[in-house]
């Protein structure tokens, strides 16, 4: 399994911790990510995760190979979640393991940071109202609709 | 005259209503060629928007050349 890498399917954080554990590591610390039910005053129902996968991928390796030359990690695993996914789904999870453990706070918080920066990913989310958007392109989609109108 | 190859992600995605396309133009740079398809499907103005060329990222003056894939990538929300 790559050290950076999507997935269509459902991430158990049990998952990750076995790859992590590694004898020459005294620390582990893992970040999830989960789907909630609110965003921006909004009640979520649901959301939906889209990549541009394989610049994602090196992208993500990129952002590993960095925290290793900073915080000098023994292993790392981050998975980001794609497609379809509930309230409570685990979204993405990063997990560090050093011989310390202030190594492993700060390669966890660097990884992930840096991946929701990043890393070409798109969320959609669906809304009880019954509307949806892409989440950071709404004042894009409200313009969309002003020009299209501009044009009628 | 070039023809370049564009994939397109979700919000352009769902507007233009297309994965990919061929799309033949006169424009040197990756910024004119949004400019040009942006006129054509009244795409929507993305401040923070990025640009890939062949899998990876590019400047938005970046020279285009024959059979390159060029990928608009919008305003990014993983985690």
């Amino acid at each position: 399994m790559k050290r950076f890498s999507f997935s269509h399917e459902d991430v158990s954080g049990e998952t990750i911790r076995r790859l992590v554990a590694d004898e020459a590591s005294g620390a582990y610390v893992a970040f999830e990510g989960w789907v909630r039910n609110h965003n921006e005053g909004q009640r979520v129902l649901r959301l939906e995760y889209e990549a541009f996968e394989s610049l994602g991928a090196k992208e993500g390796e990129r952002i590993i190979r960095e925290a290793e030359q900073r915080f000098g990690i023994s292993t790392v695993y981050c998975v980001h979640r794609l497609g379809k996914l509930e309230i409570g789904d685990l979204a993405v999870i990063v997990g560090v393991s050093t011989p310390h453990r202030g190594e492993a706070f700060e390669a966890c918080r660097y990884i992930i940071d840096e991946v929701k920066h990043r890393v070409p990913v798109w969320k959609k989310e669906y809304y009880v109202n019954g509307d949806s958007g892409w989440v950071n392109c709404e004042r894009c989609s409200a313009a969309a609709h002003q020009h299209d109108h501009g044009q009628d | 005259m070039i023809t370049v190859q564009i994939e397109y992600f979700a919000i352009l995605r769902e507007h233009i209503g297309k994965n990919t396309e061929a799309v033949d133009t006169e424009e040197k740079t990756a910024g004119g060629l949004y400019d040009e398809l942006a006129a054509r499907y009244a795409l929507p103005h993305m401040v923070h928007m990025k640009v890939a060329i062949n899998d990876e990222f590019a400047e938005w003056d970046a020279a285009l050349t024959e059979g390159d894939t060029i990928v608009f990538i919008p305003p990014v929300a993983g985690g």
